[in-house]
């Protein structure tokens, strides 16, 4: 079982980035839950949201505890939370940065996902979205297909930038 | 067609399939999305149901009451401090013999204000004569409100039922879902005392200690009947659409010399618990329940037993625990745990069977005497 954490604030899509997942993984035939863990909704403050892929059904409801993968979509997020507590050794990271951020005994990956989806104008109620764009990176790390990410999408989505927004991100993330 | 869903969504697409003629409700956490969803049916013309966006959940319910008396199919979905709030319509329904269906997403009740997961909203209706039922994945939530509609409006029973899903940990989980085409599979529904103005009659009306009695035992000797009922729908749903769940899951239960008895989501949970345990040598196995009303008749003898109640009755126990003592003289080790939505994972779970002690009752994370 591959698991993923993803750390964002409210409303930046946290959960949608895990639902978007979790369908692509579906549509690759695999297995897949996402489970948000919702306080009280509150805009701006960090949020977590998990993502379980396997090849066998899931019966796992509790929090991850030792993810496969970290996904962070608001790396101020890193200054109140501990983001990489219980991260697997030899685990995985991926920021929305424009620098990659070396952390000793694992794979770290940064692509920016904020200035893709402003590039595109992919903005609502003054907010770039992140759930889309972090398709296109988690495609390229192997996660999940390509094809997959992009039917995802078109399947949430009707605006077609969301799908851009992935295949700008593919393009752009060096793995 | 296969999708994938929360669990809100799972029961909204499961009501549009049984079209209710009347939907009334109101919003609260962590339910709101099955109304929302179900109000976006009916606004896009997917669903041509009356959706009633009432005032409070005691008239969710009392309009529910009024449509299914004129012989109508109806739904409403709640949660917590909405379902207590309802408490008083919700007696009314049973007792008024109304096939109302209605989902609850389990959550905890305030002080202090807390919106996740537990077991005691619904447990204190459960004297009601409602059926009550309780799920623990998006499938068996979509599959559960469709055969509940069914068993509901059987002519052996005509008492509604509560469909229960955990807040949140399925309310809010996205799991596959194979939504079905259920041709007749659910009858049109027929209310034998459907109130007609070409035959004017009167109904709950004063009932005096020479009748009252009768109408209860009526109540009862449904409930029974409802047993057949529902195991007669669990096998035709299987038929049609090749998925059963029976009144409890059995996992690795026939050789098992210990099991650990649990609902909803911690009852999925369960099962990878059972897992460590075999690998380790140890005879365990779970145990399911579904159905909370009418209660499983269990085959518990000879095995150790480890219940997990996500509930409490003050000065009592564990509502679950409790009852299997009552039902079937064992004498389980009781767990309370999850309540208000505390974190409890396959490892605690294991770590209640190895250190079980049967007899006794132990709070989860909770230092000290109980």
């Amino acid at each position: 079982m591959y698991e993923i954490r993803i750390h964002s604030r409210g409303g930046e899509g946290g959960v949608t980035a895990a639902r978007l997942l979790a369908l692509a993984a579906f549509r690759d035939g695999k297995y897949a839950t996402a489970c948000p863990f919702y306080g009280a909704e509150r805009r701006g403050a960090p949020v977590v949201s998990y993502v379980r892929i396997d090849d066998h059904p899931i019966r796992v409801y509790s929090q991850i505890r030792n993810p496969d993968l970290v996904v962070v979509l608001d790396t101020s997020v890193m200054n109140v939370v501990d983001v990489f507590h219980g991260l697997k050794p030899g685990g995985t990271i991926l920021l929305n940065a424009t620098k990659v951020r070396n952390v000793p005994g694992h794979r770290s990956y940064a692509v920016d996902l904020t200035g893709i989806a402003l590039s595109l104008n992919l903005v609502v109620a003054g907010s770039p979205i992140l759930d889309t764009p972090v398709l296109g990176a988690l495609a390229k790390m192997g996660i999940i297909t390509v094809d997959s990410a992009k039917r995802a999408i078109a399947e949430m989505f009707s605006d077609e930038r969301n799908v851009k927004a992935a295949e700008a991100t593919y393009q752009e993330l060096v793995v | 067609m296969l999708t994938v869903a929360t669990g809100n969504k799972a029961v909204a697409a499961a009501v549009r399939e049984l079209r209710p003629a009347v939907i009334a409700a109101y919003p609260i956490t962590p339910q709101t999305e099955i109304v929302e969803q179900i109000a976006e049916y009916v606004t896009s013309s997917e669903l041509d149901s009356r959706y009633i966006p009432v005032e409070s959940e005691h008239s969710a319910m009392a309009a529910c009451i009024g449509a299914s008396a004129t012989g109508f199919r109806t739904f409403t979905a709640t949660s917590s401090q909405g379902l207590l709030y309802m408490h008083e319509m919700v007696n009314w329904a049973a007792g008024a013999r109304l096939p109302i269906v209605m989902a609850n997403v389990n959550r905890s009740l305030a002080p202090g204000w807390n919106i996740w997961a537990e077991h005691t909203d619904a447990f204190q209706e459960r004297d009601t004569g409602w059926l009550q039922v309780y799920v623990s994945t998006v499938q068996e939530a979509y599959d559960t409100t469709i055969m509940a509609f069914r068993i509901a409006e059987h002519q052996d029973v005509l008492l509604p039922v509560m469909v229960n899903l955990d807040g949140f940990l399925l309310s809010h989980s996205m799991q596959s879902l194979e939504t079905i085409s259920l041709g007749n599979f659910v009858p049109p529904i027929q209310l034998p005392h459907a109130i007609d103005t070409a035959n004017p009659a009167g109904y709950g009306m004063l009932t005096g200690p020479d009748d009252y009695f009768k109408f209860r035992w009526d109540i009862e000797r449904s409930m029974r009947q409802s047993v057949k009922v529902i195991d007669e729908t669990e096998r035709e749903f299987a038929r049609r659409f090749g998925r059963k769940y029976g009144v409890a899951e059995a996992y690795r239960y026939q050789d098992a010399d210990v099991v650990v008895i649990a609902m909803g989501t911690l009852g999925k949970e369960a099962e990878v618990a059972v897992d460590i345990l075999r690998k380790e040598g140890m005879k365990a196995g779970s145990l399911r329940i579904r159905w909370l009303r009418p209660f499983p008749i269990l085959d518990l003898a000879g095995r150790d037993l480890v219940v997990i109640d996500r509930d409490y009755s003050f000065g009592f126990g564990g509502v679950i625990a409790e009852s299997m003592k009552a039902k079937f003289r064992v004498d389980p080790y009781s767990v309370i745990a999850g309540l208000g939505g505390q974190e409890v994972t396959y490892d605690d779970i294991a770590g209640f069977i190895r250190d079980r002690k049967p007899g006794e009752e132990h709070w989860f994370g909770v230092n000290g005497n109980v």
